[in-house]
């Protein structure tokens, strides 16, 4: 298949079962909020290095927002139940507790509950408080600059993580032009986050190493330094491989979000330096989830 | 089907209990059935069909017409469904009611809401002394649940309350959150002496300044609280009048206390 003179590998995107979760953050003005969900989601672009995935999801505007001011909504991504609530618990605690005029919220329903403020609230000191409005918990947790307000606990619902793309392009900079418009355009969907740096990887990794220490290492495959001397899966013309990986709340929002970026590469096209499209997979004897590139692009 | 009306023959000399007669309770049950039900009037039993011309089937809305003070125990235990009273409640009006929701389209006696957990009571009159307050033999008053009140709310109201919350639109009497353990209280109007006496926990909100509270309350300063934004935002799906207040403008000065009892409750005041 070949759009815009780009090329669709016959191949699939492999992505893993995982559990998610959305927090709101409000703050007294945009800018406190996107510092708060910053932090929260920084050092969290995949589970194996980092306990867990997260990322911006989009900015709030006030009348979206439970409380009325500006916010940022953030999905984070756990391998199971217990693990991402360990880790939310701490990154709210480190990250939005510490932030000036914050207060969060859960942002889903979901299937399961983690806690928000459930322990947090201790931080209080026997002088916390909670209101219980709407039905749902919340606790007031007093601090410097006047009280923390959060929600007793999130929903939390399984989902899918590791969903990708990957280019391969005439030029770095090219790839780097592809990718980015790809990733602007996935920004646009809700429920999917792209949690690497920008959204984008260039340390695409294959499973195993020549060491006994290390899990992962580098897919000597895709280095375009390394064709020569290793079974390079570039042509000629291709000079550098940039990846995206997805992860979304369900099947159908990796799947959404991969053809909105396989349509922004192909929009740039051959004659931008594009040269095919390809995705990481592990023959399919790892992933519960496969999405085929060229079913999606169709 | 049509709500199941129970309309009162004449005024009842006697007062009338009416704890369990509630929609959850008369559902299944045959017009003859609940015709026969026994209430005590003054000292006596009395068949409710003496007392209440019965019409309609459909006990999930019970209407009780011509409705007087001498009604008691209106919706008291109710666990379901739904009741209008056309006129004034008794005492007691959803004493320890568990869910559903009662309307009272006049004033309530004494000791309304009483030890409620669930639901929502609203009384469009005044409410008598004692509204969502502690009973003789109880532990705690209101324990969960809404009341709203259009008009007035008499003294002790929200004593020793756990949970829920009380809306008044008009004035409460003394003693308003007396010995509360938690939950919240708004009052629109004014207050009357000592608010907060005795109080553990909870919130008192107050749209004007009170008479006066126990000296035993310290002034805490000005604060803009988030949670209350969240709170008055949920307030206006369910009364209108209490929109007037501005969720994103509230600026509150909080007095903590009562400190004679080591509470760590509030009382904000609109600012």
């Amino acid at each position: 298949m070949i759009i815009s003179g780009v090329e669709i590998e016959d191949t699939f995107a492999e992505a893993f079962g995982m559990v998610a979760t959305r927090v709101i953050i409000t703050a007294a003005n945009p800018t406190w909020a996107q510092h708060a969900a910053a932090s929260m989601t920084g050092f969290a672009t995949s589970v194996i290095g980092c306990g867990l995935e997260a990322g911006i999801e989009r900015t709030l505007a006030a009348e979206e927002t439970p409380d009325g001011r500006p916010g940022v909504s953030v999905l984070l991504f756990g391998m199971s139940q217990k693990d991402l609530a360990k880790r939310v618990e701490t990154r709210i605690g480190q990250c939005v507790l510490t932030c000036p005029t914050t207060a969060v919220f859960s942002g889903m329903e979901g299937t399961a509950r983690i806690p928000l403020g459930r322990n947090l609230r201790y931080f209080g000191d026997g002088f916390q408080a909670s209101k219980l409005i709407g039905g749902r918990r919340y606790w007031r947790v007093p601090v410097m600059d006047g009280e923390f307000l959060c929600e007793e606990d999130a929903g939390c619902s399984p989902a899918v993580g590791g969903g990708n793309l990957i280019v391969l392009a005439a030029s770095q900079s090219q790839a780097l032009a592809a990718c980015e418009a790809a990733v602007a355009s996935m920004r646009r969907l809700a429920n999917v986050i792209m949690p690497f740096p920008g959204g984008l990887v260039r340390s695409g990794s294959k499973v195993g190493s020549r060491y006994k220490a290390v899990p992962a290492s580098t897919n000597d495959a895709y280095c375009p330094t390394l064709r020569g001397l290793t079974r390079s899966r570039l042509t000629p013309d291709v000079e550098a491989v940039l990846e995206i990986v997805i992860d979304g709340l369900s099947a159908e929002d990796v799947r959404t979000a991969m053809r909105a970026g396989i349509h922004a590469i192909c929009a740039l096209g051959a004659a931008e330096g594009i040269r095919r499209i390809s995705a990481g997979n592990y023959g399919g004897k790892l992933g519960q989830f496969q999405f085929p590139l060229r079913e999606i692009a169709a | 089907m049509s709500a199941l009306v129970l309309e009162l023959r004449e005024p009842v000399p006697a007062r009338v209990d009416l704890r369990g007669v509630t929609p959850d309770r008369l559902e299944g049950l045959s017009a003859r059935a609940i015709g026969a039900i026994e209430v005590v009037a003054g000292a006596r039993p009395v068949a409710l069909e003496r007392l209440f011309a019965i019409s309609g089937d459909a006990p999930g809305e019970l209407v009780l017409r011509g409705a007087t003070a001498c009604l008691d125990g209106i919706g008291a235990g109710m666990r379901a469904g739904r009741i209008v009273v056309e006129g004034d409640a008794g005492d007691y009006v959803a004493q320890d009611m568990r869910a559903g929701e009662i309307i009272v389209r006049g004033n309530a006696g004494a000791y309304a809401a009483s030890g409620m957990r669930g639901g929502v009571l609203r009384i469009t009159g005044n409410a008598g002394d004692c509204l969502g307050a502690v009973h003789a033999g109880a532990r705690y008053g209101l324990r969960g649940g809404t009341v709203i009140v259009h008009g007035n709310a008499g003294a002790r109201a929200g004593e020793r309350q756990r949970r829920g919350q009380i809306l008044i639109r008009g004035d409460a009497g003394d003693w308003l959150g007396a010995r509360m353990v938690a939950g919240t209280i708004m009052v629109l109007g004014r207050t009357g002496r000592l608010a907060g006496f005795g109080m553990r926990r909870g919130s008192l909100l107050l749209a004007q300044a009170p008479a006066s509270l126990p000296g035993s309350f310290n002034e805490s300063g000005r604060h803009h609280l988030s949670f209350l934004s969240l709170y008055l935002r949920s307030l206006h799906a369910l009364d209108p009048a209490f929109a007037a207040l501005d969720p994103g403008r509230a600026t509150v000065r909080r007095f903590v206390g009562d400190r004679g009892c080591n509470g760590k409750g509030e009382v904000l005041v609109w600012l």
